[in-house]
């Protein structure tokens, strides 16, 4: 998915931020990352120590607007998908996880992420 | 003779596949473990001092329930089922169940308001209140001990049926089911819960999340909630089969009530 889903350039402190949301169905609930400041790390992924260096943005956007595309059974949600949802609760009804912005910060803020723990 | 031996395996290969397409193999972890089992030793040590752990509040409150007379018939639980629960000990590892008159499933907050409306004359409760938690609590903890065993088959398997493609149906915005954590990933963390099989051999359980008891249901609604999908209401017949299915994921497990979760 190369094309950006925003004609603002992505903001990594931005993206650092919004990861940090844990009312907004925050990575950290499966995914350990640097952010030190934040306890209780899930293990359900894999660690995001690395991955800036191990996949392009491209890959990441991908990974991020809709991990089912590359594996149809994963438990990771798709952050900006509404195709083939169902029973979604009221309040959520009719909106992505992520908006397009906060998609490409959090894009951003991952591409920084080089180096292993 | 090697390659008609080869072709005979290949053929036992394929219809192995086959018959496994056809029927889905059966995730449910077995042995079951219990939630206790995945709790913090701290959490643990809350449940397993009958003075500290604070369902106990609950079940006080429900054993003064059980002999409270009640409604227009003047009659208390204990009238009917002995001054100590003795009628009702084992029940609550059976249930729910399929009644035999109506042809309803029932779970145990069922068959108290069943017993308030239709031989006490009284009102029924509402589903969660403090006073319908505490007599399932009571009761619950007479089986204490007793290990689970809900019938499946029989007038129960549409029921059960029912339960299980419920708790394998993905929902909600985050498009998760029942059986993608509680199978598939049971010891794993979810944030800062380690995630357990999802058995409801304790409820009602108190929750210090919620500083407060909980029942089957409230849990199936935090867990549907929490993956941001349209919950079913507390007594509705979709929960209703879902917990006779949770239940049959822990046949054999000791009902544990009052359990204290994270
Ligand atoms: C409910 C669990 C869950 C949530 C929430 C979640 N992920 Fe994932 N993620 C996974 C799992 C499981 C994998 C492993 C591959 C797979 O199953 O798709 C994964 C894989 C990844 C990968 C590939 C990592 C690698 O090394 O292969 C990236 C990148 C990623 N996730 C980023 C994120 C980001 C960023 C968020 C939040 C915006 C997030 N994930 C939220 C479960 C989750
Ligand atoms: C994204 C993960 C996830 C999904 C999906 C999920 N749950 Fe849970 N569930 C949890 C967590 C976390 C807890 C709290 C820790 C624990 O006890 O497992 C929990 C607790 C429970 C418990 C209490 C277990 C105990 O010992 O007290 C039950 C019962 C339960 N879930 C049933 C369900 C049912 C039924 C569904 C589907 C409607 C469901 N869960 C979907 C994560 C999930």
């Amino acid at each position: 998915m190369p094309e950006p889903l925003t004609a603002e350039p992505g903001n990594p402190e931005r993206g650092r931020l919004v990861v940090r949301d844990l009312g907004a169905a925050s990575c950290l609930i499966c995914h350990a990352m640097p952010i030190p400041e934040e306890p209780d790390h899930g293990d359900i992924g894999p660690p995001l120590h690395g991955v800036g260096a191990r996949f392009t943005p491209a890959e990441l956007r991908q990974r991020l607007v809709d991990p089912k595309a590359i594996d149809p059974d994963t438990v990771m949600p798709s952050y900006y998908q509404l195709e083939g949802l169902r029973d979604v609760l009221g309040r959520f009804v009719g909106r992505t996880i992520y908006t397009a912005q906060q998609i490409e910060d959090v894009v951003a803020y991952l591409a920084t992420l080089t180096e292993d723990p | 003779m090697r390659a008609a031996l080869t072709l005979a395996a290949l053929g036992a290969v394929l219809c192995g596949a086959l018959g496994a397409s056809a029927q889905e193999p059966d995730p449910t972890p077995r042995p079951p473990i219990s939630g206790y089992d995945y709790m913090a030793r701290a959490t643990q040590e809350l449940q397993d001092d009958d003075f500290v752990n604070p369902g106990f509040f609950a079940i006080d409150r429900g054993r003064r329930l059980w002999s409270e007379p009640a409604g227009a018939s003047g009659a208390a639980c204990a009238d009917c089922h002995g001054a100590e629960g003795e009628g009702l000990v084992g029940a609550a590892a059976r249930l729910p169940a399929v009644d035999p008159q109506t042809g309803a499933l029932m779970n145990l907050e069922g068959h108290i308001n069943d017993c308030r409306e239709s031989r006490m004359n009284a009102e029924p409760y509402v589903y969660e209140s403090e006073d319908l938690l505490a007599l399932t609590a009571y009761v619950s903890h007479l089986s204490r001990g007793v290990p689970v065993a809900v019938a499946v088959d029989g007038p129960a398997a549409p029921f059960f049926e029912q339960g299980r493609a419920l708790f394998f149906e993905r929902r909600g915005q985050l498009d998760l089911s029942c059986t993608q954590c509680h199978d598939a990933r049971a010891g794993q963390m979810l944030r800062g819960d380690r995630i357990s099989q999802g058995h409801v051999n304790g409820f009602p359980i108190y929750r210090l999340k919620w500083f407060a008891m909980g029942s089957r249901h409230r849990m199936f609604e935090w867990c549907n909630t929490s993956l941001r999908a349209e919950p079913f209401a507390p007594g509705s017949p979709e929960y209703l089969a879902l917990e006779l299915y949770v239940a049959w994921r822990g046949n054999g497990l000791p009902i544990e009530t009052p359990a204290v979760r994270r």
